[in-house]
């Protein structure tokens, strides 16, 4: 299963070694990392392999959101398929 | 997998357009609750809903965490509690509801549906000790919904169903005055009723429905009033093929919703409700979509055109994204629920006969709208009935939710997703003589249609 992180926020030193960590920490293995900084507001989606996760998923999802709370970042945890769904027939 | 652009249109829609996921609702039947006494009959219910629907709000927030998607309402819907009420009188009613009421504040739904009667034909025993007992239930309860149906294409109108229906929206508000009328907001009157809507306060689980079924309702007005805002200066077939795009987008989501509740709840999946349901929210406004298309304010000349271009392209779009489309599925229109609908009602630009037009090209009628408080109850028969005959010449769902309270002019105020109305004027004439002949319009024609 795969998973979709994405962090939008003003840019800053480490944002990235931040998630990436975080994403260590759970077992949740980075698959694919795109970034772009749009006026100063940096936004980065990661594709995520989330097999091997050592929590629930649910609770990842809370880990993300509270680091994005304490960076003043918005950081979202999302199941692949919403995205799938959406733009795939 | 989805691209990036792809990754973040769909933020932008859940963050910046209020796309959301408006309801998942449980339909429960009650068939296998009914018994002789009272007592014998709210134990059975109660038991029932909090078995079937016990994880229902658990397994709602745990998809919504995990699909990043906003669901707004975890609901239940019931079996037409008048068929449980065919020994009981109007007192024994009243306390099933209490217990249909007592059942939803311990599951954690906001609302639960299904205290209706069917009546487009006669009264049963059942339906008349219910329909009496609504003002009383619905003052005495928080989050029960009504709906009584008066009407079908194939029945024709119950005219004399369509005259107690005014006195009991009077009753009603009469006892919850203090309370800005809400008992009104809760109680529906329908005609061509769907037995398989998910939205409330008109949700009821019909008789021809599996033992239990999840069913969705989605919602985004503000994704299609802001993906017409993108289109530019297109002509309408262009913003009707925006329009399709988009719907089919957010009923895509739905349909994902419904199928992993259905799954994770063992409860089988019956439809998708392709619905643009505005909320009192700024940006979520069904009003907003149409001035977007080029009207300087939503009830202007060419508002019923608009809204009839919007209200199909909706479907075209969102049929082909669902396997299963039902209940009511089509744009929404309730006044106070909707900041567009109310800023067009303030200045002047929507007036109640404007709306009625509306009504007759989308779902689903006069929904929502605060009249004066002063209105009588032949007169409130008299809008019922013109709603009713729409849907019954068109082969339609329409309805009608009156709140009479206030002066007109006064703004009104339910709170949350039932939002604030001005109160709006209606005609001083009264149709009286017609509606106390009572008896039934009949069936209309099917061909010879012009």
């Amino acid at each position: 299963m795969r998973a979709v992180v994405s962090v939008v926020g003003r840019d800053a030193v480490g944002i990235i070694a931040q998630v990436s960590n975080e994403c260590a920490v759970c077992g949740v293995n980075i698959l694919d990392i795109s970034q772009t900084v749009l006026q100063d507001y940096f936004t980065m989606i990661m594709i995520t392999d989330i097999d091997k996760i050592n929590i629930p998923f649910t609770e990842f999802v809370d880990r993300m959101s509270a680091l994005g709370r304490e960076k003043n970042l918005e950081i979202r945890a999302m199941h692949e398929d919403i995205f799938n769904s959406m733009h795939r027939i | 997998m989805a691209d990036i652009n792809d990754i973040l249109e769909t933020l932008g829609m859940i963050k910046d357009e209020c796309l959301d996921i408006r309801t998942i609702t449980m339909g429960i039947s009650l068939y296998d609750c009914m018994g002789d006494s009272v007592d014998s009959i709210c134990s059975r219910v109660y038991d029932k809903i909090m078995t079937r629907a016990g994880n229902l709000v658990k397994t709602g927030e745990d998809i919504e965490k995990e699909y990043g998607i906003p669901i707004i309402n975890k609901r239940v819907s019931v079996t037409p509690i008048s068929l449980l009420c065919g020994r009981l009188n109007s007192d024994g009613a009243v306390a099933i509801a209490k217990t249909l009421d007592r059942a939803a504040k311990e599951l954690g739904v906001n609302f639960i549906g299904g205290y209706s009667a069917l009546v487009q034909k006669g009264f049963s025993d059942g339906s008349r000790a219910l329909i009496q007992s609504i003002p009383e239930a619905l003052t005495v309860t928080d989050r029960v919904c009504s709906s009584v149906n008066v009407a079908s294409t194939k029945a024709g109108i119950n005219m004399d169903a369509v005259a107690q229906m005014g006195r009991i929206i009077k009753e009603t508000a009469a006892n919850t005055m203090d309370r800005s009328a809400i008992g009104c907001a809760k109680l529906v009157v329908f005609s061509n009723v769907p037995e398989d809507n998910p939205f409330m306060a008109g949700a009821f689980h019909g008789s021809g429905e599996p033992e239990t079924v999840i069913n969705v309702g989605v919602s985004g007005p503000g994704v299609v009033a802001s993906a017409i805002r993108r289109a530019g200066s297109c002509d309408l077939t262009q913003i009707a093929e925006t329009i399709k795009k988009t719907a089919f987008k957010i009923t895509r989501m739905g349909q994902l919703v419904a199928g992993v509740a259905s799954e994770r709840l063992g409860v089988p999946f019956g439809i998708v409700d392709l619905s643009l349901a505005p909320t009192p929210a700024i940006g979520d406004s069904v009003a907003e979509i149409l001035e977007s298309i080029g009207l300087e304010k939503c009830g202007c000349p060419g508002t019923t055109a608009a809204l009839a271009m919007l209200n199909d392209a909706v479907k075209k779009g969102g049929v082909m994204a669902s396997s299963h489309v039902g209940g009511l599925s089509g744009a929404f229109i309730p006044l106070s629920e909707d900041a567009g609908m109310i800023e067009a009602a303030r200045c002047g630009a929507l007036s109640i006969e404007k709306l009625e037009a509306m009504t007759a090209v989308c779902s689903v009628g006069l929904d929502m709208i605060a009249i004066p408080g002063d209105t009588t109850a032949e007169v409130i028969s008299g809008i019922i009935a013109d709603e009713i005959a729409i849907g019954v010449v068109n082969n339609k769902t329409t309805a009608v939710r009156l709140i009479p309270v206030g002066k007109t002019g006064e703004t009104v105020s339910f709170g949350g997703l039932l939002g604030e109305a001005p109160v709006i004027p209606v005609s001083r004439y009264s149709p009286g003589t017609m509606i106390h002949r009572g008896g039934r319009i009949p069936a209309p024609l099917q061909s010879l249609r012009n």
